[in-house]
């Protein structure tokens, strides 16, 4: 006998969720301390980023998450293909914010920035601090795009099986709330690393 | 009697019928086999130290082998036996049952659960035999000698992170559990005290842990990396790393405690023969003690550096954690006034548990207290008090937990004139191992030494031979533990008159928990 829990499965979800919020709430604390004791310098550092490239990758993850939501609405609706289609867009939308995101890690290493590097090392104390916070809550976050992307890949195939439908789209949806989280964690991101200049 | 969860086959045969069982009780026991082994681990590393301190000199070990056995006693002690010990072996045993439940509401992610914890657990141990050896940081992993030390701490903390997302899901499952698999009828109000307990505890584990996850994880990154938050000479501050290890670790000395204090309120009301004594009262306690155990873990910090308004608002909400600690104690005795006290095992060590957590508690106060703090800090004072909190409070009430549950989860009966001897062997052994330690560390005995001033010897002896006391008691237990398996006698389904759901059914209970899930008309201490 098996029997689903509908809201039992959402709510073990959104625990999950506050995990993670919790976990990268170590690094915002952080991120807090550091800024108020360093605010010059990290205002000089945030010079150091590309706008435009974050700019990009914001609107590429927002889109990631309107193509998500949507993959689960025609799926509701009957419309299998479309869903896994939906999906398709999603993980390729995440591979492109990762691409692009690859870019400008390696141009910034290329420069000589990266944790304990020769060049960075000789510049200000708030100076090696944000890029540290840079590289590690960027980092982890993109470690959970990659997560997000195994797991709605997972997803694509469990739809053109069958065994996520519109009676039974629970892990899909589910997957989205995470996918979801995600995008909400580079809102934060964006601002905090690129518009603080 | 024959049809119970032990002669029903699962989808796998022998072995991996248990270590791939999705049923709650075959992975509750499974967490029983693997704490037993960690906590008699983590005992021979405690008595080796002991051994160590007989008298002023070096004896046995050197002073890097003993930084390792008081950092790995720690780790294990901790991570692998006490967080885990109530509700991951007697919670996920006995949470369904008590709800009324077939089972938790997520198996699978409690199987897995249990394979991150044994992961994690291989992981521990393989760090003690590889690389530069046993971590010797102590269980804190304090910056800035857990950057610096060559022994092993990156494999060891990945360990410890790995027992974290343990702990964590099973917080998430117990939550849920809570919510959505209540038998018809009860209600919040009628569940009983344990599960209020585990409830609690599981907003901890499931809201503290992840902190602790990302601050071990940010000590491998700086271990392999280098990035210096934690390294004044990049900028970063060491005692950030306080902070955020604290931020879970005080909320974690709850994780510990709060299953224990219901377990022992499940006992009390049975052996007096009593309804207990302000339920609700109770059950907001265990909710207002994980509230406020994340607003205080700044007491852990007061000589670290810290601004005097800062230690100043820690110590008051240290002190407002004994209101709701202290309610529970009244209540508990308040249950007994006029019961009808039968004082088997079960009792007998719930009694030795209020008292010995009430000193626990109360030289707690002594630290809560800026003013004594700052003397008593790092010294023997608060081995004596962590360890009358958690092996006097804990582990006490997981006894008492053990010898009362016992009937249930195996259907025989514990051999009760045993229990009353080794009960005796474990309350004097404890007394006498760690009294004395209050004593030595009012007179300035730090902790975490291996060698001492030739002052301090008599109450290092009497400690030592303490721990032999209390070795021959836990070792009694197990023996007890494991003949009774075989030899005790049929238990029946409600040997104590326990007017919980768990009693309900038959001992050991049938794979589906009960034949029907039943109606709940009545509160969980009901007795007539």
């Amino acid at each position: 006998m098996k029997h689903r829990d509908y809201i039992g499965a959402k709510l073990g979800m959104w625990l999950f969720l506050f995990t993670e919020i919790l976990l990268f709430g170590g690094l915002f604390l952080l991120y807090a301390v550091y800024r108020s004791v360093y605010s010059r310098e990290f205002h000089l550092a945030a010079l150091g980023l590309s706008t435009t490239l974050g700019a990009i990758n914001t609107i590429v993850l927002l889109t990631s998450s309107l193509t998500m939501a949507l993959s689960i609405a025609v799926l509701r609706q009957g419309n299998k293909n479309a869903s896994i289609a939906c999906q398709a867009i999603t993980i390729v939308l995440g591979l492109a914010f990762l691409v692009n995101k690859y870019f400008e890690w390696s141009g910034h290493i290329h420069e000589g920035i990266y944790p304990d590097s020769p060049a960075l090392l000789s510049r200000s104390h708030g100076e090696i601090l944000f890029y540290g916070l840079y590289y590690v809550m960027t980092g982890l976050h993109g470690i959970h795009v990659i997560i997000g992307m195994v797991a709605i890949a997972i997803m694509a195939s469990l739809t053109y099986r069958g065994a996520v439908s519109a009676e039974n789209f629970n892990k899909l949806e589910n997957t989205g709330l995470y996918w979801h989280l995600v995008d909400v964690i580079w809102i934060y991101l964006f601002p905090l690393f690129y518009l603080i200049t | 009697m024959d049809n119970n969860f032990y002669n029903t086959p699962g989808n796998y045969p022998g072995m991996f019928g248990w270590i791939f069982s999705t049923d709650h009780k075959r992975i509750g026991l499974l967490y029983l086999g693997s704490i037993f082994t960690f906590f008699l681990c983590g005992m021979t590393l405690g008595l080796a130290m002991r051994l160590e301190l007989i008298a002023p000199g070096t004896h046995f070990v050197t002073a890097q082998t003993y930084n390792a056995l008081f950092t790995v006693h720690g780790v294990i002690m901790i991570f692998l036996f006490i967080i885990p010990g109530i509700p991951a072996t007697l919670g996920n045993f006995m949470l369904p049952l008590q709800l009324g439940a077939r089972d938790v509401a997520f198996p699978r992610l409690n199987l897995m659960s249990w394979w991150f914890y044994i992961a994690g657990a291989a992981i521990v141990l393989f760090s003690l035999f590889s690389g530069g050896g046993p971590p010797d940081t102590g269980w804190t992993f304090y910056v800035p000698y857990s950057v610096r030390s060559g022994t092993n701490v990156s494999v060891a903390v990945f360990g410890v992170f790995l027992l974290g997302i343990s702990s964590t899901l099973t917080g998430l499952n117990f939550i849920t559990t809570i919510h959505r698999l209540r038998a018809p009828g009860m209600t919040w109000f009628r569940m009983p005290l344990f599960v209020w307990s585990l409830y609690a505890t599981a907003w901890v584990q499931l809201l503290a842990t992840p902190v602790i996850a990302i601050t071990l994880l940010l000590l491998i990154v700086e271990r392999s990396f280098g990035v210096g938050f934690f390294d004044p000479a990049k900028g970063g501050d060491p005692i950030m790393f306080e902070h955020l290890f604290w931020i879970y670790s005080h909320p974690a000395v709850y994780i510990m405690i709060l299953p224990a204090m219901g377990a022992v309120t499940e006992i009390i009301p049975v052996f007096s023969r009593r309804v207990i004594y302000g339920y609700k009262a109770i059950a907001f306690s265990s909710l207002a003690i994980a509230l406020f155990g994340y607003l205080v873990w700044g007491h852990h910090m007061f000589t670290s550096g810290m601004s005097d308004e800062s230690r100043m608002i820690f110590s008051l909400l240290t002190f407002l954690v004994a209101v709701p600690s202290g309610i529970k104690i009244f209540n508990w005795l308040a249950s007994m006034y006029k019961g009808s006290i039968q004082l088997d095992s079960p009792m007998l060590f719930t009694l030795s548990f209020i008292f010995l957590f009430s000193i626990g508690g109360l030289t707690g106060l002594v630290q809560g207290a800026l003013a004594t703090n700052v003397h008593v800090h790092g010294t023997y004072f608060i081995v004596a008090h962590f360890h009358y909190v958690m092996f006097g409070g804990t582990v006490f009430a997981f006894f008492a937990a053990l010898h009362y549950w016992y009937p249930k989860m195996f259907g025989r009966m514990m051999n009760e004139k045993l229990a009353r001897v080794y009960w005796s062997f474990l309350f004097i052994g404890f007394n006498t191992l760690y009294f004395p330690m209050f004593v030595l560390g009012w007179q300035g005995m730090p902790r975490r030494y291996y060698d001492y001033l030739p002052k301090y010897h008599t109450g290092h002896l009497i400690s030592t031979i303490g721990s032999w006391v209390l070795a021959t008691g836990v070792l009694l237990m197990f023996f007890n533990f494991f003949r009774s398996l075989s030899r005790g006698k049929q238990a029946g389904d409600n040997p104590w008159g326990g007017a919980t759901l768990e009693w309900q059914t038959s001992s050991p209970p049938p794979a589906e928990n009960f034949e029907k899930i039943p109606e709940v008309t009545k509160g969980p201490y009901t007795f007539r």
